[in-house]
């Protein structure tokens, strides 16, 4: 079963893993109904975690050049979603501020998680979609809840469905029951967990995990009451966070500690990696990060240790290989330009001038109000005094004035 | 097939070196511009690309028609240089070039010219500047014989970014520019950039005149927009939006103009970094995979002094008499390197050194791909040393003045040499390259001021020519809460009030619109006119103020738009073919040409309330202090008496009633 297994992997790195798995529970179950079902259960397994698509939402909430270590932070996740297959499109991306292309930054254009400029987390093809001021309570909120405005475009959106496995990444400055906002706001954990039920509610994801690094993280998650949500955090209430990797020639902490380690492992992690859950529990023990890591799973419905890393950092699509020929009868039509085509333009058209000074000169200011034609007004008056001395005559005109 | 187009291009080869004899016998054309007669034309190496231009189907009175006009406006040129000893006879020279398009027409395939009407070219303009940096100048150019706005018409997309082709057949748009901007272009030391941007992001568009809802159309534009560009572009509203009543014409073809239909809006605060990069070089044709798009490397184009790319899309002249139009998308990336303090001293920069990349191969797709540097400083190499040398020189008239070019062509496979990779390496001979001539125009912009409440926009624009006077229109975007106070408008030059000849204000008003204010003003020769206005600072709610409010608010640049006179006569044929760099702004007029500069943008300080945690605490205590034990001093101070309960009105009236009869008083 192995053997076929690693084949398999051959083709689709990933039904590997759940293969593996759904073989050994079905030989425990019922050995003999194996080889009837087997197809039925090939089948079954592609679906088994339940997900068909996967998306992203990473957010550094700080802005400020000493906070370059929660851009790395956000920008190391979504190396590693995308390495693992979650495309640009599936990932919304909040960066509060530029790090990048900041000017104190001494390598402009790179953003480092290691010391000596050793891994560049932010790469040559990294596309934010919210940056600067455009990263608020409001925005993630809306972008959560799906309540955008209507021309705001797709990669500004979270476009999920009920068979969405969600990754949520926060990081930046919190308290005990808030995470802040660039400094001027802050999302409670109230907050939080009442925008993941109305996702729940509007069927917006399967799965959701929900990981924060920040101090007192633990008490961002206590509040969640959705189902399907596991929630990591990198320190329990009443600890900071603490950050790591100090470096002198950019001159601020690169990373946090705890996704300092968290990378760290997710490099390890490779498309059909059957790394699950359980392990990324596991991650910067109390000795590497200083504070605790947390997690929650009550609400979440899988076993943790059948949950596979993959199944939320990468996007692993579930193939399956027919071997007979499909007959495409109905080639495409080809639709001829029967509309007449436009008579062509006699005149001759000429670039403009760009500065046309007499022009420009000449321009007659705009009449912005409506105003009676200059006739009408004298052949009211006309009448006006026509009637005046029709009426009184000219004998009259001194008990007037 | 195969032999048609042999004999066309043979037969094109020779009409081409007619054309050359016609001009060797007039003028013997050097790298000398002093020539007066070739002035006045842009002389330019003859690429053979013609051959692919012209396709081969149309009958043969049509080519003679195109070819006899060609041969007017061509002119084409092979300078001979002395620098290289063995060039090669033109007329062999010519035929192997020939020789060497129908190869790559065999080769590659390419679908028959017939149906492709679209073509794409690109090229890199390096100019070594007197500052000691470098200008690199890349533009791309896709141009595509198609109708956008038949909305029905089934399109397929070959060169032309599909993403792009729908946002024009969507919103209607006439013309698009926009821009995005890391640093201010410093005129006094490097001169005029081949484009102009501002600092932040620019966006301007004129929209056919088919749209209704115009500001609707405009701001799901600019949604869009920084969807496709991952820009804060969706911050474009109506507070920083202006619809110019002079400034901004069309750059592209077309009769009729009405203002009503261009908005444009400038935010100064956008930064440019590689998210804006990515989905910019995913336009392009080859992508950053082939061609000259191969050296965009975000870390070195952002390690520089200026940074900016641009995008323009507008129709133009399909063919010379300009009965058709066709759209031609131009992307632009403009850097200036520092390498002098990068490279310890030493005055020598090399492709590799700019972009830690050489060019191995042109884009496939690309009917053209040339590297040009700018040597007219260096007539005889007396400055500085190029290699690898060149047979192929370029002259064109670039903002009034006339320059020459080492030109390398990337589609010839000579061009790379034994190494198949092309490393321009320039090294400096004397340690200081000669004085710069003052550009004519330059602008600056300052506030001035003290305080909180008050300041003082000023605007300074030079004429720097000698004895001509020449025309400029200024345009000022002030947000709203800035007050302009309008009547202390004051525009002088040489110590006298300079009456502008048009004035267009349109006011603010507060939340909705901002001050635009437009200028024709008419700048005497050698001169500084300076234009101040004083405002005032309006109070924001708290809501409004930035995150970082300490930082201050910006205030977008003025442009400066202007006819400046040209030093050699410009080429007023705009259909013809030139280098990309040279063919942006159309001309109209041989003795000036149009020139737009942009001013630094302003960072205001506005009142600022104290949004810090401590502050807050302070309030907060002080309030707790004031109700807590302000109350139990109060209590704890105090004496207490029992009043005495007043009488009521009645009872008073009477008794003074009975005081007055001497009875008793009522109790």
């Amino acid at each position: 079963m192995g053997t076929a297994g690693v084949s398999a992997s051959c083709i689709n790195m990933a039904s590997c893993s759940s293969l593996k798995i759904l073989t050994l529970l079905s030989l425990f179950l019922s050995p003999t109904i194996v080889e009837t079902n087997n197809i039925e259960a090939k089948a079954g397994q592609f679906f088994s975690s339940g997900h068909t698509n996967n998306w992203a939402v990473l957010v550094c909430t700080s802005r400020f050049w000493f906070n370059y270590r929660h851009v790395a932070n956000t920008l190391s996740v979504y190396r590693s979603v995308k390495r693992l297959g979650i495309p640009d499109s599936h990932i919304v991306l909040m960066l509060a501020d530029d790090m990048a292309c900041n000017h104190r930054n001494p390598k402009p254009a790179t953003v480092f998680s290691h010391k000596n400029m050793e891994l560049n987390v932010y790469g040559d093809d990294v596309e934010v979609d919210y940056r600067g001021y455009e990263v608020t309570v409001e925005n993630f909120l809306r972008v959560l809840t799906g309540r955008l405005p209507p021309s705001t475009p797709r990669s500004k959106r979270l476009l999920s469905d009920d068979r969405s496995n969600i990754l949520i990444y926060l990081t930046g400055h919190g308290g005990n029951g808030f995470l802040k906002f660039q400094d001027s706001e802050e999302i409670s954990n109230v907050e939080l967990a009442d925008a993941f039920e109305q996702m729940w509610t509007k069927r917006r994801y399967n799965e959701l995990l929900f990981i924060i690094d920040t101090c007192q993280g633990a008490s961002m998650y206590e509040r969640f009451y959705s189902p399907n949500i596991m929630a990591l955090a990198s320190s329990q209430v009443g600890e900071d966070s603490l950050s790591h990797q100090p470096d002198l020639a950019i001159g601020v902490h690169l990373m946090d500690r705890y996704t300092f380690y968290l990378l760290e492992f997710l490099e390890d992690i490779h498309p059909s990696s059957t790394t699950n859950m359980k392990d990324l529990f596991k991650v910067c023990p109390k000795s590497q990060c200083v504070s605790t890591p947390g997690h929650r799973t009550d609400l979440f419905l899988r076993d943790p240790g059948s949950v596979l890393i993959t199944d939320f950092f990468g996007s692993v699509r579930k193939v399956e290989i027919t071997t007979d020929t499909i007959n495409l009868t109905a080639p495409m039509v080809h639709l001829e330009d029967t509309r007449p085509v436009r008579e062509l333009r006699t005149e001759i058209q000429t670039y403009m001038d760009q500065l046309p000074v007499a022009e420009i000169i000449h321009q007659k200011p705009k009449q912005k109000d409506w105003h009676p034609p200059d006739g009408f007004i004298l052949g009211l008056w006309t009448l006006i005094l026509l009637v005046f001395f029709k009426t009184y005559g000219i004998k009259h005109l001194k008990h007037i004035f | 097939m195969g032999a048609e187009q042999k004999f066309l291009v043979c037969w094109c080869a020779c009409v081409c070196v007619c054309a050359q004899k016609r001009l060797w016998e007039g003028t013997e054309v050097g790298t000398n511009l002093a020539d007066g007669a070739s002035d006045n034309k842009v002389d330019h190496v003859h690429d053979t690309m013609q051959a692919t231009d012209a396709p081969p189907s149309p009958p043969a009175k049509d080519q003679t028609q195109r070819f006899a006009f060609d041969e007017r406006i061509w002119e084409a040129t092979n300078v001979e240089i002395n620098l290289v000893e063995d060039a090669p006879p033109i007329r062999d020279k010519e035929a192997d070039e020939a020789d060497h398009v129908l190869d790559t027409m065999q080769t590659q395939d390419f679908p028959p010219p017939s149906t492709a009407k679209d073509q794409f070219q690109e090229e890199l303009v390096i100019k070594p500047l007197h500052s000691g940096d470098i200008y690199a100048s890349f533009q791309f150019r896709t141009q595509w014989d198609t109708d956008f706005l038949e909305k029905h018409k089934f399109s397929h997309y070959r060169l032309f970014p599909k993403s792009l082709g729908q946002v024009i057949s969507k919103f209607s748009v006439r013309e698009l520019h926009i821009s995005f901007t890391q640093g201010y272009w410093r005129t006094m030391q490097w001169g005029q950039p081949f484009l102009p941007s501002p600092p932040g992001a620019e966006l301007w568009v004129w929209f056919q005149d088919t749209v209704t809802d115009v500001d609707l159309a405009w701001k799901e534009l600019t949604n869009v927009l920084s969807g496709i560009f991952c820009a804060s572009l969706n911050f474009i509203d109506s507070t920083n939006t202006v619809q110019p009543s002079a400034s901004f014409k069309p750059l592209g073809v077309g009769n009729v103009t009405d203002q009503r239909f261009l908005r444009y809006a400038v935010l100064p605060r956008e930064i440019v970094c590689t998210e804006n990069l990515t989905p910019w070089k995913k336009l392009l044709p080859c992508g950053s995979k082939a061609g000259l798009a191969v050296l965009m490397k975000s870390e070195k184009l952002f390690h520089s002094s200026f940074h900016s790319q641009a995008l323009h899309i507008r129709p133009v002249c399909k063919d010379w008499q300009c009965k058709s139009t066709s759209w031609e998308l131009r992307q632009t990336l403009n850097v200036v390197f520092d390498l002098h303090t990068s490279g310890q001293g030493k005055r020598e920069w090399s492709l590799f050194k700019m972009f830690s990349r050489t060019l191995t191969e042109a884009c496939p797709l690309a009917s053209s791909s040339k590297v040009y540097v700018d040597i007219t400083d260096n007539p005889q190499g007396e400055l500085f040393e190029l290699s690898p040398a060149t047979p192929l020189v370029s002259q064109a008239v670039v903002l009034g003045d006339g320059r020459t070019y080492s030109v390398y062509d990337l589609t010839d496979h000579a061009t790379f040499g034994q190494t198949h990779s092309l490393n321009v390496l320039l090294r400096w001979r004397a340690a200081e390259s000669g004085e710069m001539l003052r550009p004519l125009l330059h602008g600056e912009r300052y506030v001035a001021g003290y305080g909180l409440q008050t300041g003082e926009i000023h605007t300074l624009v030079y004429n720097n020519h000698p004895y001509r006077a020449f025309p400029v229109l200024l345009l000022d975007t002030v947000p709203w809460y800035l007050r302009l106070y309008i009547h202390t408008l004051t525009v002088t030059s040489k110590g006298r009030d300079n009456k502008p000849s048009y004035i267009h204000y349109q006011p603010s008003k507060d939340r909705l619109q901002p001050h635009l204010l437009e200028m024709l003003i008419q700048l005497p020769p050698n001169s500084v006119t300076e234009v101040t206005v004083q405002f005032e600072r309006a109070l924001l709610k708290w809501t409004e103020y930035t995150p970082d409010p300490n930082h201050g608010f910006y205030v977008g640049s003025s442009v400066i738009s202007a006819l400046v006179p040209s030093v050699v006569a410009m080429d007023t044929n705009n259909t013809q073919e030139r280098p990309l760099f040279s063919s942006f702004f159309p001309c109209k007029e041989e003795s000036t040409y149009f020139m737009r500069i942009y001013t630094e943008p302003l960072l205001v300080n506005l009142p600022t309330p104290d949004f810090s945690m401590p502050y807050n605490v302070i309030c907060l205590t002080c309030t707790v202090v004031a109700v807590g034990y302000g109350s139990l001093y109060n209590l704890l101070t105090r004496t207490f008496q029992v009043e005495e309960p007043s009488q009521g009105l009645a009872k008073r009236l009477a008794n003074i009633i009975r005081r007055l009869r001497g009875v008793p008083l009522l109790t």
